[in-house]
């Protein structure tokens, strides 16, 4: 089902005509409140009266997760804290969190995309939507929450964890579509298994699944096990949350764009140079209506395509592939972004250690595994057992206190992990996803 | 009087105990005695052999983590409960024993023990106070 069927099937010329009225807003709108922005725009000598056509944005500068961190917490907003009613926050990033905020509007809008993507997803008034997105900083839980609501589904706000009485109340409450993490999903599955509750007798219709990277492959499994169909959601927080993009469950052809609202390019993740329709490179996003969070060319570091062919369903936004990798080395280990720099930080900061060290992810069952791998040198080396195995529980901690992700730490013998061109191997992802 | 062990990080996989052996064999160093301690990830092995700076330099180069420990070697009467008299006296001085391993040759007719103590000195001036023979490190290599 269409939610929004007005703007959802706009034809190309009137969506375009919106995206350029609601950026050239959008333009002159951050200038003026977000010194960042004019501070850059200034730089790049561009004045926002100066976009003539949605190609000239091409001549705006990027904004990076960096810029976001630098103006920690609340340096990018655009509208004073009178106007912000929701805070949220990125989880385990490199140093400071990347906080984002919502205007009342923001939050609506918000709802309006989450309940469009519900819709997409093949729900509507009279589903009942078990929601096991985590609730809180994470974007995840109150954004599908606030979209179910404005669609008229029943909403059980179960968040994450505890995963037996999600079956239990999956089994008592009859749920018919289901919004976790595929890898949750997954795991879900083998509780109920576990507890004698077989899922061909649940009343799941489909199932929206995102936050994190699965495959075809994935799909297939979940579908089989879980008597469901499952679709893609995509999001992220600094450029709003869940319900950036959803895939259609008539054609599950790649992820429709909400247009009216973000304005998707793909770039040469080298050169920064834009790339033509269907061609692979990073996706970048500007905000065509956020009031609290504006983002100018926000880089993601997800790396997809666009598809600007008519699909079935007869929506016109365009379609991104399946998000297939990462520019960076950002790890998504069970829901928390993990990048190496940080695992080298905390092993940088403890004396005894050399940091020379490997990732090693592993998908075990249905859960991700992260073991880092660090060299033992002399100043480390104690002849005594306990010691090393103090200090392997020390380093673990040192990680967890700091990541908020449990980790294994096996500690190896000097120069056996790889250095390839004098740079080490960092990441090794035995995940096949 | 104590004497130099030493001990080496290795991982456990395939072959890395061989490769110890194969570098020691072609130094010319001559193990005298050994110990293994091991848990699911990793192992320490810990050596006495008759030249301890080349051992040491040769196992550096080939790129393990090596280390130079201070043991005791004592002189164990064999008979039944000559292990027993040292870790009884031992216990009751409040003198704790890390680990022990036992040498591959006998002295006279006398086995002898390693010991790694957490206080070496204190350990062995009790010890010879006591009158346990502690034997000392060169005497040891070359035993």
């Amino acid at each position: 089902m269409i939610f929004n069927m007005e703007f959802e099937t706009l034809p190309r010329e009137a969506l375009e005509a919106i995206q350029l009225r609601r950026l050239s807003a959008n333009l002159e709108r951050v200038y003026a409140t977000v010194p960042f922005y004019r501070k850059k725009f200034d730089e790049a000598g561009f004045k926002p009266g100066d976009l003539k056509s949605l190609e000239d944005l091409s001549k705006l500068p990027f904004t990076t997760k960096q810029d976001l961190r630098d103006n920690y917490p609340f340096g990018m907003f655009a509208v004073p804290m009178d106007n912000v009613v929701r805070i949220h926050a990125s989880s385990g990033t490199t140093g400071q969190p990347t906080v984002v905020g919502y205007t009342a509007r923001d939050v609506q809008n918000w709802a309006e995309l989450m309940a469009r993507s519900l819709a997409a997803g093949g729900a509507s008034r009279g589903d009942i939507i078990h929601n096991a997105y985590g609730y809180g900083l994470f974007t995840g839980g109150l954004g599908i929450h606030y979209g179910a609501e404005r669609l008229g589904a029943s909403v059980i706000p179960i968040s994450g964890g505890n995963t037996r009485r999600q079956v239990m109340i999956m089994r008592d409450f009859g749920p018919t579509i289901l919004t976790c993490t595929p890898s949750y999903a997954l795991h879900l599955a083998e509780a109920a298994q576990e507890m004698g509750v077989d899922f061909a007798n649940l009343k799941f219709k489909s199932g929206i699944f995102g936050a994190e990277p699965w495959s075809e492959t994935m799909r297939v499994e979940i579908e089989k096990k879980l008597h469901l169909s499952a679709v893609d959601i995509y999001g992220l927080s600094e450029v709003m949350g869940p319900g950036v993009a959803i895939e259609c469950i008539e054609a599950k052809k790649g992820l429709h764009i909400m247009e009216d609202h973000f304005l998707p390019e793909i770039i040469d993740p080298d050169t920064g140079e834009p790339k033509p329709p269907g061609e692979t490179g990073e996706l970048v996003f500007t905000s065509l209506t956020k009031e609290a969070f504006p983002v100018i060319r926000y880089r993601t570091r997800d790396i997809s395509s666009l598809n600007y062919a008519p699909c079935s369903c007869g929506r016109t936004f365009c379609r991104m592939a399946r998000v297939s990798g990462r520019t960076d080395d950002m790890l998504i280990i069970r829901g928390v972004n993990v990048f190496p720099s940080q695992i080298e930080s905390v092993l940088m900061e403890m004396s005894e250690v050399e940091p020379h060290y490997q990732l090693v992810v592993d998908r075990e069952g249905n859960l991700d595994t992260l073991t880092v791998m660090v060299e033992v040198g002399e100043g480390a080396f104690s002849d005594e057992v306990k010691d090393l195995l103090s200090l392997e529980a020390k380093i673990t901690k040192n990680i967890k206190e700091t990541l908020g992700v449990s980790t294994k730490v096996k500690l190896v013998e000097p120069k056996t992990i790889a250095r390839s061109e004098g740079k080490a191997q960092r990441v090794i992802d035995n995940r096949k996803i | 009087m104590h004497a130099e062990q030493i001990s080496v990080f290795l991982e456990n996989k395939e072959g890395r105990l061989a490769e110890v052996t194969r570098v020691l064999a072609e130094g010319g160093v001559n193990i005298r005695a050994l110990s293994l301690a091991d848990t699911s990830d990793f192992g320490i092995l810990r050596l006495i052999v008759d030249d301890n700076e080349k051992a040491e330099s040769i196992l550096k180069d080939a790129g393990f983590t090596v280390r130079k420990t201070r043991v005791v070697a004592v002189e164990v009467s064999d008979r039944p409960g000559g292990l027993h008299e040292i870790l009884d006296f031992l216990q009751k001085n409040g003198i704790n024993v890390e680990y022990m391993y036992a040498f591959v040759r006998q002295k006279e007719d006398n086995a002898v023990m390693i010991f790694r103590f957490d206080n070496t000195d204190q350990a062995v001036n009790a010890l010879t106070g006591k009158g346990f023979s502690v034997i000392r490190g060169e005497e040891l290599y070359t035993m």
